[in-house]
């Protein structure tokens, strides 16, 4: 038997990343603690969540034990499935809540930018991969289209947030592979000279959202009652926080969506700010293990994959935490492994999954 | 195969420029990281450090808010305990006005429930009219047991509307003291602008009414009480989760005064269908026992906002009931004057008593006639004689040699003219003639004939009947005049300890007790062998008393008065001033009566009904005696 269970074991952890699960997993738990507080105890929730975790470490599990090389064959089919139901969303979505996000499948209705958040950057590394023996410019020039087409898509949806979340994953994509600094500091001062242009694309709600972050008690009641009352929230829990299911703000429902994309107000409410130092090191050390991760990869696309993978990570981390403490416009980005929800959670185990599988397959696989 | 091995060598080292190049670019993008989480951090310390006691402070306000518990008005009882204003707890329904479009279809709706009568309506929309304040307003008070369930049973359908038990001020004694009691009613804007202009707005949160006349009106501070605190939690909502801190309110004080409101019933009956005022005051101590204003109103219609067909038959009726005669009513003195023209005389040194004159009947003054009441004249009179008998001419003469400043001055002393500084507002400063305010009103120089007029308390002498009394009290008590109070003293709710509104002499008279002596024994003469000695015969007490006759209009020289010719409102008002027991007073009165004809005739009985009452306790007999009945159901209660 002792053989038997051993085997079983050693197949079962084979392509897992201690290091890299126990981290997921103390972060699992901080969020299961931090959602039994924010839904004021509501164990039905918690279950929910629990089960969407459990399902999330399956599916990273199962990417770990994908090799990369796998990956890459399915990276721009993948890629174009993606691409093909954006436009189909496009043109017979659903709407809710003011925008077409979701397309309607008939046994199931399915969000395919939430699939373009891993299919991006895996194409665009497939596709700087392919073309790794001489990269000219026109070379970034393809991959930014890639990665544009699909961004303008979920742009127009409009959702924001994610359009930016898959823009940086790609930027990190093409920074990564090498983009000349010129052609960076050549676009940074375009997009200062477009941004008014930029400006004028924007959705009304899109616009009062920055405005509102520069000046939140213009319509306290309004669009800055998200950003003042989470700042209340975070402020109010000092040093070391009011104590676990102690916060009034959120207790008291002051805090908007305070399960899902603000539950880090709920946290520094009741953590404080040594809680924050501790909840923000444990993600820091998820980064920089992914980063290892990525240093030490074999492959130019596994290379660029998991240093996207991991530099997003940090993206919904830093954007989402700005956004809770008042730095960052009110955009529906989720903290990652904290925030309620079974999509995001997924996504971000999916990507957890394939850094795994670099990081254990490398000598496995010879170039 | 050269060409491959040096393609090799070139990829192999690509291959290591390229895995260098990524490393340089990765720990770039983790220094950035590492930048973007110490802004992070520093953002966090900035709020949780930094800014934490503000932050906190609006954490604490989000949740905490801090609803008044408005006290328990101050009760207002009668010397004896009779209570003349107290609280009582009904249930009103009200509406929030703010948040409906159409009133008129709610309350139509709500009325298939409980009874809102037109009257309910009317008042309701003045309220609404009225009230600057946010929050709910009654539409219909003293729900009955029956309306109560009826409605609650459809409250879902009327989320504005709701029911609560609030406190009410109520009158039990109506209209009979409601010139001294007076009334309150909802804060107006007004009020509220002054409050917070006296920092008094925070312990009137939660308080609706505020005291508008009488004492109600004078003594707010003491009777309002202070307004408790409760610190609720609230959600986002505004849902009261728990209650943090109690803090009771303090009720308010209560008064309990010199009236007596079974003589004050003696008095206000004794008028009888008239228009009149009694001011009955204890001369030692100041205390009034008794303040009547006749006609007077209901003060209950007050409290819930009067409805306008109320208001508008009290404010054009005639006989002006809400005008408080007795306080800022002002007449001339007639012949109650006498006795202090008298005083001066002696006081002054230009008559004896023994000095007299020889009464033709008039008295002729630059060219003019006066002419006394009594045709041919009262033959000798003297000082005692003029008193007794009223005489005129002696007035007359007496004015002319007194001049005008003399009677100003002195008359000044005894307060005729000045406010007596009782403790209800709106008092009334009458009309002291003299030079300065003839040159003050008319731009004119005084006459010396004006002066003749007024030795008889007519002319330009106007005085309320509180200055009246006042002026007697002060004679009965040899010329110590205390200001005269209504309230007796003031309890403390909670602890019962009693503060009394200490008598205060305002001053002492500079005059010869024996000139006193002598005016005295006139005004007892005068009930019993002159002009009041008909109403005060068999008395069973020695009083004292003066009657007069106020000339209404000024009659043409040469006419002669005769009653039955005037229109009512133009007949003269009777008046009497009285105190007894003579010999050591304790009740004062003044009496005055209007367009009654002679005080002698309409004045004097009802001042002995009233001393009657004080004195011996005899209640005139056919008036049922609605204050006993108050007073048990006050013990009982």
């Amino acid at each position: 038997m002792r053989p038997a269970v051993r085997q079983l074991t050693g197949y079962l952890t084979r392509h897992v990343d201690g290091l890299l699960l126990g981290l997921v997993l103390a972060l699992m738990v901080a969020g299961l603690l931090i959602l039994f507080s924010a839904s004021n105890g509501n164990i039905a929730r918690v279950s929910a969540q629990l089960a969407n975790m459990v399902i999330a470490l399956g599916i990273m599990w199962v990417f770990a034990n994908i090799p990369p090389h796998f990956l890459v064959r399915f990276a721009f089919p993948v890629y174009l499935v993606g691409v093909l139901l954006l436009i189909a969303v496009a043109l017979a979505g659903e709407v809710a809540h003011g925008a077409r996000r979701w397309l309607d499948l008939g046994i199931t209705r399915i969000q395919p930018s939430e699939l373009m958040k891993i299919a991006v950057p895996l194409a665009m590394a497939w596709y700087f991969n392919r073309h790794e023996a001489g990269l000219r410019l026109w070379n970034y020039a393809v991959a930014v289209v890639m990665l544009l087409l699909p961004v303008a898509l979920i742009a127009r949806q409009p959702d924001l947030g994610t359009a930016l979340l898959i823009t940086a994953s790609g930027f990190f994509v093409l920074f990564l592979a090498g983009l000349p600094w010129r052609i960076i500091g050549g676009s940074a001062i375009a997009s200062l000279v477009a941004a008014p242009f930029a400006w004028s694309l924007l959705h009304d709600y899109q616009r009062q959202r920055i405005l509102t972050l520069i000046n939140p008690t213009q319509d306290p009641l309004g669009t800055g009652y998200h950003s003042i009352q989470s700042t209340i929230a975070v402020g109010s829990g000092g040093l070391l926080g009011k104590g676990w299911m102690s916060g009034t703000q959120t207790h008291l429902d002051f805090i908007p969506e305070r399960t899902t994309d603000f539950v880090f107000a709920v946290f520094a409410e009741e953590f404080g700010l040594i809680g924050n130092i501790v909840l923000l090191l444990l993600l820091l050390l998820v980064v920089s293990r992914g980063l290892l991760i990525a240093a030490a990869a074999p492959s130019s696309f596994a290379r660029l994959l998991a240093g996207a993978i991991t530099l997003t990570f940090f993206t919904y981390v830093f954007v989402n935490m700005g956004m809770v403490s008042g730095i960052l416009p009110v955009v529906g980005v989720p903290l990652p492994l904290i925030s309620y929800g079974g999509t995001a959670l997924v996504s971000i185990c999916l990507g957890f999954g394939i850094l795994m599988s670099i990081a254990t397959h490398k000598k496995l696989i010879p170039t | 195969m050269p060409e491959l091995s040096i393609n090799l060598g070139v990829e192999i080292r690509n291959a290591e420029l390229e895995t260098h190049h990524f490393k340089v670019r990765l720990s770039l993008a983790f220094g950035f990281a590492a930048l973007l989480s110490a802004l992070l951090l520093a953002r966090f310390a900035y709020l949780q450090v930094v800014r934490h006691e503000d932050l906190q402070t609006l954490a604490e306000a989000n949740r905490i808010s801090v609803v008044p518990v408005a006290p328990n008005r101050g009760i207002i009882t009668d010397r004896n305990g009779v209570v003349l204003a107290h609280n009582y707890s009904a249930y009103t329904l009200e509406i929030q006005p703010r948040e409906i479009e159409d009133i008129d279809g709610l309350i139509d709706r709500v009325s298939t429930l409980v009874e809102i009568g037109p009257r309910d309506r009317r008042r309701f929309k003045r309220l609404m009219e009225e009230s600057k304040r946010v929050g709910s307003l009654p539409i219909r008070t003293r729900l009955s047991d029956e309306e109560i369930a009826r409605f609650a049973a459809h409250h879902y359908r009327f989320p504005e509307v709701e029911i609560n038990a609030r406190l009410f001020r109520q009158y039990p004694q109506g209209e009979l003291l409601s010139h001294v009691v007076g009334y309150i009613s909802r804060i107006n804007q007004r009020e509220l602008d002054r409050l917070e202009a006296n920092d008094d707005a925070a312990n009137y949160r939660g308080t609706d009414y505020i005291g508008k006349t009488g004492l109600e009106q004078r003594y707010e501070r003491l009777l309002h009480g202070s307004t408790g605190i409760e610190e609720v939690e609230v959600d986002s909502g505004g849902r009261a989760v728990r209650t943090l801190s109690h803090t009771p309110p303090v009720s308010g004080h209560n008064l309990v005064l010199n009236i007596d409101a079974g003589l004050q019933e003696v008095a206000y009956n004794a008028i009888g269908g008239r228009r009149g005022a009694v001011v009955a005051i204890d001369p030692t101590t100041g205390g009034v026992l008794a303040f009547v204003s006749k006609p007077g109103f209901d003060p209950n219609l007050f409290v819930d906002g009067i409805d306008p067909l109320n208001w508008n038959e009290l404010n054009n009726s005639p006989d002006r009931p809400l005008l408080n005669r007795a306080l800022s009513g002002t007449y001339p003195p007639g012949s109650t004057f006498k006795p202090f023209m008298a005083l001066a005389a002696l006081s002054l040194g230009r008559r004896t008593p023994e000095q007299a004159i020889q009464d033709p009947g008039f008295f002729s003054f630059g060219g003019r006639v006066y002419h006394d009441d009594k045709v041919g004249g009262h033959g000798v009179v003297d000082l005692y004689k003029s008193i007794v008998e009223s005489c005129d001419t002696y007035y007359y003469v007496l004015a002319n040699d007194l001049g005008i400043d003399a009677i100003s001055r002195f008359m000044g002393s005894i307060g005729f003219g000045s406010r007596t500084g009782i403790d209800l507002a709106g008092e009334a400063l009458g009309v002291l003639p003299s030079r300065e305010w003839k040159q003050r009103r008319f731009k004119e120089k005084w006459y010396p004939g004006e002066t003749i007029s007024i030795g008889i308390g007519q002319g330009f002498n106007s005085y309320t009947p509180l200055q009246l009394a006042s002026a007697i009290a002060t004679l009965a008590n040899d010329g110590v005049m205390y200001r005269p109070h209504v309230v007796d003293y003031v309890e403390d709710s909670r602890t019962t300890t009693r503060r009394p509104i200490e008598p205060k002499p305002v001053r002492t008279l500079d005059l010869d007790p024996r000139h006193i002596a002598l005016i005295k024994q006139a005004l007892i003469g005068v009930n019993q062998e002159g002009t009041g000695s008909r109403a005060f015969a068999n008395a069973g007490y020695v009083s004292a008393g003066k009657t007069g006759t106020a000339q209404v209009i000024a009659l043409k020289e040469g006419e002669k008065y005769v009653e039955s010719k005037m229109k009512e409102r133009f007949r003269d008002h009777a008046l009497f001033v009285a105190y007894a027991p003579a010999d050591r007073p304790r009740i004062a009165l003044a009496v005055v009566v209007e367009n009654a004809g002679f005080g002698s005739r309409h004045a004097a009985p009802v001042a002995r009904k009233v001393l009657d009452y004080y004195l011996l306790g005899r209640a005139p007999a056919k008036t049922p005696l609605r204050v006993r009945k108050n007073d048990s159901d006050a013990s009982g209660g």
